[in-house]
């Protein structure tokens, strides 16, 4: 079989279970959170995985994004849908602000700015008297999509979710497939020849970052819909750090690697939060150390290479 | 007397206090400028290094009686030592690879460490005593100067220039500088560079110990002091430009000064100010304001 029947036969096997999640027990509120993970991680990746940017301040757009629709929906009494909407464009418009500055450098010089920025845009959130402070936004009503679904019902907003989670994994799809991400992999590939076969790198990039922080903000505004509040820790740079760990477990520059690793983590974490208290931290980081060390390219990227294997030794 | 509507001895000691922030800005920012340098990789774990230091000192005063200045000794060795290990056993796996995994394993180490030191002591800050030499304060007429943060300050500027010293002046310093520009080339002369790498490693892990150690009394020891504070040194080393040791050192120290005096005028704007400047350098002049163009 080929590695692409393969592929589709995996997807096909992906989406089946993921509509049969709700009426087989799973828990639905984690199922959520999980999509939600899984979305900002598939945003994350097309910036490392197929630009080869890496930003290391990435919460920053989720948490901006989970305050905005929080803001939008709880105190100018927006309706859902505009909400979220609101919020996206609102990490999307950050995203541009601190990628307008981060392209300026290159290599790690861009993850310790993007890690800088976002830094400062959590103290902003820490002072600004409409998130909280430290308590957080709490009680951000569902509300009704379009004025007709009540989002109250678990189910109902799982399988919005789940909708919203494949839009996002398409666009990015049709992203990495069209000409524009061509040009995105040969920046990722070798810059300076990108640069010298004409194409204006920094504006693909600064693109790139936009689109990657507007969805890393999607999934924050979806976030708070499903959870009635955003918190500081939606910003924090313990967050962008787990949203890197998401994509290099699962496999970085693959479609499914992020899916796999935020639920992968999600689930890690849910399952030890009450069973080892402050060793999740010290779990996730040795993790980090040992996909850093030797599984550098997670999941399906040592899948596919397995496959190619495969295939190469055939006669 | 007053200063722009301050009074003057709250001026001179947010002053002193920049200063005081100033002197670990420019101690960090000096060992990842060498490491980086050197090793190619940024080591995130820089601030945890420099948590353990305070640590260090804390456990040694709390259970064994360690004095203030044996810590300032023992601190940096057995930090040093551990750096030692993390170089020989995992770093050293990383050098032909894209820089980007060194930070990523770096903050990984991060992680351990802080939840280790979280379970063990919780995240509530431990105090540090002044040490009974530097307790009390000197009156110099025109400001009250507490006598422990002048030490800070004299004790880290020592040590920077110390190692602004060896590296820019000595003959170990031009192997190091060296290394630095063409490792295959100096190691081809007979320079044993993997040793070099590695000492260079705990130095800079023993640099950031001594900075810990430093910061104990004046700060509350907890586990996340060093991530918070390497978030900002990381944008300081982007003011400065990693090439030029004597720019890490000002940069560092005017830095703290700079968010001193925000304290003053404009306190809201005290934890930002170094970010703002950042975006602003990277403005109008990408490379740092000690760095190269490449």
């Amino acid at each position: 079989m080929t590695t692409e029947r393969l592929g589709r036969i995996a997807w096909m096997v992906g989406l089946v279970i993921l509509i049969a999640a709700p009426f087989v027990g799973l828990y639905p509120i984690f199922m959520m959170k999980a999509l939600c993970f899984a979305i900002f991680a598939c945003a994350f990746n097309l910036l490392l995985g197929y630009t080869g940017l890496l930003s290391f301040g990435h919460a920053a757009y989720l948490g901006a994004a989970a305050y905005g629709t929080g803001w939008l929906v709880k105190s100018a009494g927006w309706s859902p849908e505009l909400g979220v909407i609101g919020g996206t464009l609102f990490a999307a418009a950050i995203g541009l602000l601190v990628g307008l500055i981060a392209i300026r450098r290159q290599g790690i010089y861009f993850a310790m700015i993007t890690l800088a920025m976002a830094q400062m845009v959590y103290f902003v959130w820490l002072q600004a008297p409409f998130t909280g402070g430290e308590d957080g936004l709490q009680g951000v009503p569902r509300g009704k999509l379009f004025g007709l679904i009540d989002l109250a019902n678990d189910t109902v907003l799982y399988f919005v979710v789940l909708a919203v989670f494949v839009a996002v994994f398409l666009f990015i799809v049709r992203i990495v497939h069209s000409p524009y991400g061509q040009v995105l992999k040969a920046i990722r590939e070798n810059e300076p020849r990108a640069v010298s076969l004409g194409y204006d790198v920094d504006k693909y990039k600064l693109l790139a970052f936009v689109l990657s922080t507007g969805l890393a903000g999607l999934a924050g505004s979806m976030k708070t819909l499903i959870l009635g509040f955003a918190t500081l820790s939606d910003a924090h740079w313990s967050l962008s750090g787990e949203v890197v760990l998401m994509t290099l477990l699962g496999g970085m520059g693959t479609f499914a690697g992020p899916v796999i690793g935020a639920f992968t983590i999600i689930g890690l974490q849910n399952f030890l939060a009450d069973r080892v208290g402050s060793w999740v931290t010290v779990i996730i980081g040795a993790i980090f150390v040992v996909c850093v060390v030797a599984f550098r390219r997670g999941f399906v990227g040592e899948l596919l290479a397995w496959q190619k294997r495969r295939q190469a030794d055939k006669p | 007397m007053e200063i722009f509507g301050i009074p003057l001895q709250a001026f001179l000691g947010q002053l002193l206090l920049g200063l005081v922030n100033g002197s670990f800005y420019a101690l960090l920012s000096l060992g990842l400028a060498v490491i980086f340098g050197l090793l190619g990789i940024v080591n995130f774990a820089h601030g945890a290094l420099y948590m353990m230091g305070a640590y260090v000192a804390w456990i040694g005063l709390e259970h064994f009686g360690m004095s203030y200045w044996l810590a300032l000794v023992v601190s940096p060795i057995v930090v040093g030592a551990l750096g030692l290990v993390i170089e020989r056993t995992l770093l050293k796996q990383l050098y032909k690879i894209d820089p980007i995994y060194g930070l990523l394993l770096t903050f990984g180490l991060s992680l351990i460490a802080e939840g280790i030191l979280r379970d063990q002591f919780g995240v509530s800050g431990q105090q540090y005593a002044v040490p009974e030499l530097l307790q009390g304060a000197t009156n110099l007429g025109f400001m009250i100067l507490p006598n422990y943060r002048a030490w800070v300050v004299f004790a880290s500027l020592v040590v920077c220039f110390g190692t602004w010293f060896l590296i820019e002046r000595t003959r170990l310093g031009s192997y190091l500088r060296a290394g630095t520009e063409n490792p295959a080339l100096v190691q081809a002369f007979g320079v044993n560079v993997p040793l070099m790498v590695m000492l260079t490693y705990a130095a800079g892990a023993g640099l950031a110990a001594i900075a810990g150690v430093l910061a104990a009394p004046v700060i509350q020891i907890t586990p996340l002091m060093g991530s918070n504070l390497i978030i900002v040194v990381f944008a300081v080393v982007v003011i400065g430009g990693m090439g030029s040791i004597l720019g890490s050192i000002l940069t560092g120290l005017m830095l703290g000064i700079i968010e001193g005096l925000t304290k003053v005028f404009y306190p809201e704007a005290s934890n930002i100010v170094v970010f703002v400047i950042m975006a602003i350098v990277l403005i109008i002049r990408p490379a740092g304001l000690f760095g190269k163009e490449k």
